[in-house]
């Protein structure tokens, strides 16, 4: 490990992971695949067991049962000082009677290696923190002791790096100059990074794969833009970026699913639908609806579905419109359009219909209930405007 | 011009506030002042004074006012046995106790989870009995015919074949009796340290042990300085624990104050001890305070 240049990349593997403390399951039989070199997000509400999953794979927590695996190799019983795994601790975890340098060197000297300083300069300087080098981790700001939490952790080029909220505290100019850092980084040196983040742009951006976790289990997981267009539990269609959910009932099955929802009628591709029973919950996202004057209504492709109402809020955002339609069963339905249509928006009051492929719809399991997952979004949301 | 006035007033007016709230922080410190004044200042030079008289050439025995150097040489010349036999008992019964308390503070700060309360009470509760007490006691666990000394002189362990009446005696009474003193900054110091530090370093591939060396000691370093000066300074100054536990070989400096102050009522003496004994104590807890380079750690 240490010093090597071609190193091997592993990848990091969790089967049936479980932690219990007491009554409670902070992890309930976590089963992921990050692939060697991969980039993964952890993304999910807080107290959903982010940061005991991370724990359990530093070796700071035992799990209660399964199994832990980097590469071909089973560390479940390993310490932490003996896995080839090093974490940015969310709360940094910086060591305060240590300057920066020594802080950053740490990790080589616990391993014995000998000539530290080439190293551990080239680190500060990727970090852009060389000129703090002697000052103590209470004579930095936030962000700044983040980004000594980050080479401090780095510098010892572990097979797998576990991060851990790691740009929470920092502006947002930072933290996207720091995203960009951590992804250069990452293919640099190739080491499969786990990243636990409530920031789902971050997750979105950065990361190849994406798992949304919730009360302890994966919700779904995959390829970021696969998991936003074909969410396939309502709690992630609500958590992951917005989307609108009507209850309906199915009335025929096969290649094509159709349903009926306050005296509507939908379609939806049954691939792309995982409700089991009749009773379903369609969905779509704000940007994938069309939003047209009622008089327009033959502008609307054939066979795509529709829904009627009435504008009750517009906001123009510049990039987009952002529209909100009454239904007359009275349901908000968001529609966001961009702002590249020639002619006239639709204004407050207008009747209009909202018009989406069926390849852009998708079909829930309702047992859930249709607000799984919504508290957070809304929260997510408004912290997002005020950043 | 016209903003300027009142922009001169409002400062001006600032500054009489904090100089009138800077005014209150120093009458806040009279009471100390004059408590250090009147007990400790006073006693001190008194004590110097004392120190420096002389023997009386009308009527021996008695002593009069003046500057006689002398006696803090002679009492040094005949009484330095006890002075370096203070230390080294003291020393020993600070490193004693260090590596007595520090798994002890260790475990009520990491490991006790609840049972924290209860062994904190348990430390202090000796205290509750007198000091004396408990130095009567020790008597009775080291006698010759106690267990303890019949156990060891089974196993052949005493080279004397005896405990009690030894320096052994006198340096286990004064590791006893100064222990909670080390426990408890140890504990104030340990129970300060983040959890997540200790994690950190195992993240970073510190053995348990590398660990302990290079994050959990140099943390704990207040505390343990804290500690060892609370044990060695009283301990150095003790002659209770020679008193009752030691024999005559074994006396260290306090009983010879008091010897000179209560016995032979040679008051230039007994004050000349105390007052380089004093200096000595100074000298050392200073120059071992720089050496630990304890100013900053948070
Ligand atoms: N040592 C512990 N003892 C008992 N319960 C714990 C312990 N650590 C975590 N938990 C519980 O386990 C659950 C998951 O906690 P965890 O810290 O993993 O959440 P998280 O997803 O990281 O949240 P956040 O986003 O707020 O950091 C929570 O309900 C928490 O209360
Ligand atoms: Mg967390």
């Amino acid at each position: 490990m240490p010093g090597g240049v071609a190193r091997k990349v592993e990848d990091l593997r969790l089967v049936n992971l479980t932690k219990q403390f007491g009554g409670t399951k902070a992890v309930d039989d976590l089963s992921i695949t990050s692939p060697a070199g991969s980039f993964f997000a952890l993304l999910g509400a807080s107290g959903c067991g982010k940061t005991t999953t991370l724990r359990m794979v530093a070796g700071l927590e035992d799990p209660t049962h399964g199994q832990i695996f980097i590469g071909d190799q089973d560390v479940t019983e390993l310490r932490a000082f003996q896995r080839p795994v090093n974490t940015v601790f969310q709360s940094y975890a910086l060591f305060p009677h240590l300057d920066i340098f020594e802080n950053v060197a740490f990790g080589l000297r616990r391993r014995g290696v000998k000539d530290v300083d080439d190293q551990v300069i080239a680190i500060l300087e990727l970090v852009e923190l060389s000129a703090l080098a002697r000052r103590k981790p209470s004579q930095l700001s936030g962000g700044q002791q983040q980004r000594v939490a980050v080479a401090r952790a780095l510098i010892n080029q572990p097979d797998v790096l576990l991060l851990d909220e790691p740009l929470g505290a920092l502006d947002l100019k930072l933290r996207r100059q720091m995203q960009i850092e951590l992804k250069r980084i990452q293919s640099e040196v190739g080491t499969t990074f786990v990243h636990v983040t409530h920031d789902q742009e971050e997750a979105m951006t950065m990361a190849d794969t994406v798992a949304v976790m919730n009360a302890g289990r994966i919700e779904q997981m995959g390829h970021p833009a696969e998991v936003y267009e074909l969410p396939r539990t309502i709690f992630v269609a609500n958590f992951l970026g917005q989307s609108n959910l009507i209850q309906g009932m199915k009335v025929s099955t096969g290649d094509v699913v159709e349903v009926s929802a306050n005296g509507l009628g939908f379609r939806i591709p049954s691939k792309r639908n995982v409700a089991p029973g009749q009773s379903i919950v369609i969905g779509v996202r704000p940007e994938k609806i069309m939003v047209l004057d009622a008089h327009d209504e033959s502008k609307l492709p054939a066979g795509h579905n529709r829904i009627y109402g009435t504008v009750t809020d517009v906001s123009y955002t510049g990039v987009s419109t952002q529209y909100l339609v009454e239904t007359p069963w009275g349901q908000s339905i968001i529609a966001f359009e961009q702002n590249s249509i020639v002619g006239d928006r639709c204004e407050l009051g207008d009747p209009v219909v909202l018009g989406w492929a069926p390849e852009h719809t998708f079909g829930l399991d309702p047992a859930e209930g249709l607000n799984a997952g919504l508290d957070h979004a809304v929260l997510e949301l408004e912290s997002d405007t005020e950043a | 011009m016209a903003p300027v006035v009142p922009v001169a007033s409002v400062t001006t007016k600032v500054a009489q506030a904090s100089k009138q709230r800077s005014r209150i922080a120093y009458l806040l410190l009279i009471p100390g002042l004059g408590w250090l004044a009147i007990f400790f200042v006073i006693p001190l030079v008194t004590l110097f004074m004392t120190s420096l008289q002389a023997e009386s050439a009308s009527k021996p025995g008695t002593y009069v006012p003046g500057i006689q150097f002398s006696n803090y040489t002679d009492a040094l010349a005949e009484y330095w046995p006890q002075f370096v036999r203070s230390f080294v008992y003291a020393g020993l019964a600070t490193a004693f106790a260090l590596v007595i308390a520090y798994p002890l503070a260790y475990f009520i700060a990491f490991k006790a989870g609840n049972w924290r309360s209860l062994m904190l009470v348990l430390v202090v509760a000796p205290a509750f009995a007198s000091f004396l007490l408990r130095t009567y006691a020790w008597k009775t666990i080291l006698a010759d015919d106690g267990p303890v000394t019949s156990g060891l002189n089974a196993l052949h362990l005493l080279p004397d074949g005896r405990i009690l009446n030894t320096g052994i005696a006198v340096v286990a009474g004064l590791t006893y009796n100064f222990l909670p003193f080390m426990v408890l900054p140890l504990y104030a110091s340990l129970d300060k340290i983040d959890y997540r530090l200790i994690e950190a370093g195992n993240d970073l591939y510190g053995s348990p042990q590398q660990v302990f060396r290079k994050v959990t000691w140099p943390l704990s370093m207040p505390g343990v300085v804290a500690g060892t000066l609370l044990t060695f300074i009283p301990a150095a100054g003790d002659f209770i624990n020679a008193e009752l536990l030691g024999s005559t070989k074994d006396k260290m400096i306090g009983n010879v104050i008091q010897t000179n102050f209560i016995e032979f009522r040679d008051y230039p003496t007994a004050s000349a001890l105390s007052f380089a004994l004093m200096a000595v104590i100074l000298v050392m807890v200073l120059s071992y305070i720089r050496r630990s380079g304890t100013e900053d750690l948070v």
